[in-house]
């Protein structure tokens, strides 16, 4: 290992606090893998009716996010939902 | 009335039993009177750590299921004279005991003793609840590490759901060495991620194999996790100790030592 990938290597006390606070905001959010697939499948119907997804590439999952005027983060969902024809599919 | 403190962790192996002897010795050191409650039926180990193992005649069970009077079943220990055990029976389950039954024998203890505390078992099941059932007070166990911490934040939640009046978090097994060498959490990322009143930190000390292997709680001695209990004790009557400093001052004759243990 050079002196460069020591400086680089990030410590192994700050992997595992970062994997917990990650590992820990979808236990708190108590969301099973079902219950985020449900999710996910309600979106896609949802916005369908508006405009083409692709809903191969559709990505959701919960993080975290600094809430406005109460302090502390709070749990937040995050969707990457690439639209494959803005046009509504109707028309 | 006494207080009822529940020792938790949710994660096996991190120091429950050791912390329930040590905080309820230091207690007793301090002239209160305490009583061990070891709720960890099928299980039974604070009594092989207090080293009161050859005087078990009746256990919780016999207690709750009207076998004995609660009397009966105390142990006193001999060298406190404020300090007294209830140990579990070996040979039954989590179920014959109920939270309704725990609650009751916590009321009665309550008149007679300032500290009653129980010794819950790992999990998050029928023993967890029954230990919970009649606590004032929790102190969670948790040492630096992923699985630890993530099994505390569940016992955390789970003890809110349940309406804790109070939660205080005791960091256990700290090495300061790796923590400066940035491969342990520090007691402040803990505290961080978990987000509850820290009430203390334990170093990684050999001397606690030691007593649990002589059955002598270290709570107050010369040694820096019989220090760092006693502070705990301290703080839990309401005094404001500041937190030990875990750094060992290693002389010139220990870095010797070290050096040649090395080689």
């Amino acid at each position: 290992m050079g002196l460069a990938d020591f400086f680089k290597r990030k410590s192994s006390g700050n992997v595992a606090k970062d994997r917990l606070k990650l590992v820990l905001v979808s236990d708190r959010a108590n969301c099973s893998p079902e219950i985020m697939e449900q999710i996910k499948n309600d979106i896609i119907a949802v916005l369908s009716k508006y405009v083409e997804i692709d809903s191969d590439g559709l990505d959701i999952k919960i993080g975290q996010t600094e809430s406005e005027g109460n302090n502390g983060s709070v749990p937040a969902l995050f969707a990457n939902i690439p639209i494959k024809d803005l046009k509504s599919p109707k028309n | 009335m006494g207080e009822v403190i529940v020792v938790t962790s949710g994660k096996g192996g991190v120091g429950k039993t050791t912390t329930t002897a040590n905080v309820g010795t230091g207690l007793a050191k301090l002239n209160k009177k305490v009583v061990l409650i070891d709720t960890d039926i099928g299980l039974r180990n604070l009594d092989v750590v207090m080293g009161l193992e050859n005087r078990i005649v009746y256990n919780l069970v016999d207690v709750v299921e009207g076998n004995c009077r609660i009397k009966q079943a105390l142990i006193k220990d001999k060298r406190y004279p404020n300090l007294s055990l209830l140990p579990s029976a070996q040979t039954r389950d989590k179920s014959a005991v109920t939270p309704e039954q725990m609650m009751k024998l916590s009321d009665e203890l309550r008149e007679e003793f300032d500290y009653i505390l129980m010794d819950c078992p790992a999990g998050i099941e029928q023993g967890f609840k029954n230990a919970i059932a009649g606590a004032d007070r929790a102190l969670v166990v948790t040492t630096p590490e992923v699985s630890a911490i993530r099994d505390a934040d569940r016992i955390i939640g789970l003890l809110e759901a349940n309406e804790m009046k109070q939660t205080h978090l005791i960091v256990n097994r700290i090495r300061m060495d790796m923590v400066k060498r940035g491969d342990m959490m520090s007691i402040d990322d803990v505290v961080e991620i978990l987000a509850v009143d820290l009430i203390g930190a334990i170093p990684d000390d050999e001397n606690i194999v030691i007593s649990t292997n002589q059955g002598e709680p270290l709570v107050g001695s010369d040694t820096l996790a019989g220090k760092a209990y006693m502070n705990i004790c301290n703080r839990i009557l309401g005094e404001d100790v500041p937190l030990l400093d875990l750094n060992i001052k290693s002389g010139l004759f220990n870095k010797l030592a070290n050096l040649l243990k090395k080689n």
